[in-house]
């Protein structure tokens, strides 16, 4: 808990659309109840760059680089309750589906041979995290504690996650809020 | 005296010849399966429906009713194993149910909610498999497939045809289709055959019907597969 006895919450999106955290904002005015009850760690709504001691981290995405297995890394050691939120933290999603095709077939027809390409070159700049050669999910790398699962996890998924957590209860997804599209 | 047997403490009447499933699903009771259909020879690969019979673990699907038969299927036991299986049917083949047009009438899928399943458990094995897009109006995306053998004996026992079959072991384990270049083209399969609407998954798909019923209001969006599986045996299938 932070200060105010509040939940602290952290977020991230890895290899990701922002589509979890947009779904998550969807939650609307009850974000003002929210509010009161906990507060946000690093997360793309704070500008807090790196994680604290955190009741809940959310983590959106898939792992594809190796930034994001550093993220990840700092997520955990941090988190009590590490959850992976939505289809690509979850399996890889649509990111992985490039786990079919060699990383060197990515990259040439991403920046060399594919059509509309100019100024042909593979971005080298050493500040560029590495790439992996497949997207992994989140409990490839990590211990997870629970899953969201969705394309993405609808707000009702998140408020039911997170006030079974604010209210003591083991958190649980009936029927109508599984999902996996 | 109908004769009978017990699942989970509950009293329930079989005729001789039945299987468990055929008993179980008579009087109501669902039993989680995939591979198993009622207008086919049960095959008893997917283990879904593993139940114990006097202590002993035996697929549901294939194991005849008997009279003194203790049946467990609802125990945390058998239900922690089905999610385990349905994972490991996840996690072999490659299941992206966003881009998938099947999602929401699919049974793997539905199982899987059913079973309260929130992840994946094994680490994804990501194989790499082909989409056969060859015919007109069929499409058979590997990825998909579980291997359940429901279209093989869709094909050969209502179709009168031979269209497919379940080759290599393991691992390699894959679908075949009985064409000489292997395409789904070459075969005299019609888009009137069972064996083209027979899959639980999406494997083989319809072509241009995708999203004729919307994301949401699908299948297994609202009702759960036990209740869709149930009412489909009351009131036949289609
Ligand atoms: S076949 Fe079913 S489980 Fe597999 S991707 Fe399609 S909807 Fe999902
Ligand atoms: S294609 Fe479908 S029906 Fe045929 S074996 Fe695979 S999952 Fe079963």
């Amino acid at each position: 808990m932070g200060m105010n006895n509040k939940i602290r919450i952290a977020t991230t999106s890895l290899a990701g659309c922002f589509g979890c955290h947009m779904s998550f904002l969807d939650i609307d005015e009850r974000i003002l109840q929210l509010a009161e009850l906990v507060e946000f760690d690093r997360s793309p709504l704070t500008d807090i760059e790196h994680c604290t001691n955190c009741d809940i981290g959310l983590i959106e995405g898939g792992v594809c680089n190796s930034e994001n297995v550093h993220v990840l890394r700092e997520f955990r050691k941090n988190c009590k309750i590490l959850v992976a939120v939505g289809a690509c933290a979850i399996n890889g999603g649509l990111p992985a589906m490039r786990n079919f095709i060699t990383l060197e077939d990515c990259l040439n027809e991403a920046y060399l041979s594919g059509i509309g390409v100019e100024n042909a070159h593979i971005p080298n700049d050493p500040e560029l995290p590495l790439l992996l050669d497949k997207v992994r999910p989140l409990h490839e790398v990590v211990k997870i504690d629970f899953y969201l699962p969705g394309c993405p996890p609808s707000a009702d998924v998140f408020w039911k996650f997170l006030t079974d957590i604010i209210e003591g209860r083991e958190p649980f997804l009936p029927y109508e809020l599984i999902h996996y599209d | 005296m109908s004769k009978s047997i017990t699942i989970d403490g509950q009293s329930i009447p079989f005729i001789d010849g039945q299987t468990i499933m055929e008993a179980a699903t008579a009087a109501g009771i669902y039993i989680p399966h995939l591979c198993h259909h009622p207008e086919y020879t049960p095959h008893g690969s997917c283990k879904l429906c593993n139940v114990k019979v006097n202590g002993r673990v035996c697929s549901a699907c294939t194991f005849p009713a008997m009279e003194d038969q203790e049946v467990l299927s609802n125990t945390a036991e058998l239900i922690n194993d089905r999610q385990k299986i349905t994972q490991m049917l996840f996690v072999e083949g490659n299941h992206f149910c966003p881009s998938c047009e099947k999602s929401g009438n699919c049974q793997l899928q539905a199982v899987a909610y059913h079973l309260n399943m929130l992840d994946n458990y094994f680490p994804l094995f990501y194989p790499t498999r082909k989409v056969d897009a060859s015919h007109a109006e069929i499409l058979i995306d590997h990825n998909r497939c579980i291997f359940c053998t429901l279209c093989v004996r869709a094909s050969q026992e209502a179709d009168n045809k031979d269209i497919f079959a379940i080759s290599g072991r393991g691992i390699n384990k894959h679908l075949i289709i009985n064409s000489t270049s292997g395409l789904l083209r070459e075969t005299d399969i019609d888009i009137k055959d069972q064996a083209a609407h027979i899959c639980p998954t999406g494997a083989i798909l319809i072509k241009y019907t995708a999203y004729q019923v919307p994301i949401g209001e699908r299948t297994y969006d609202h009702t759960e597969i036990d209740q869709v599986s149930l009412n489909l045996e009351k009131h036949g299938h289609e």
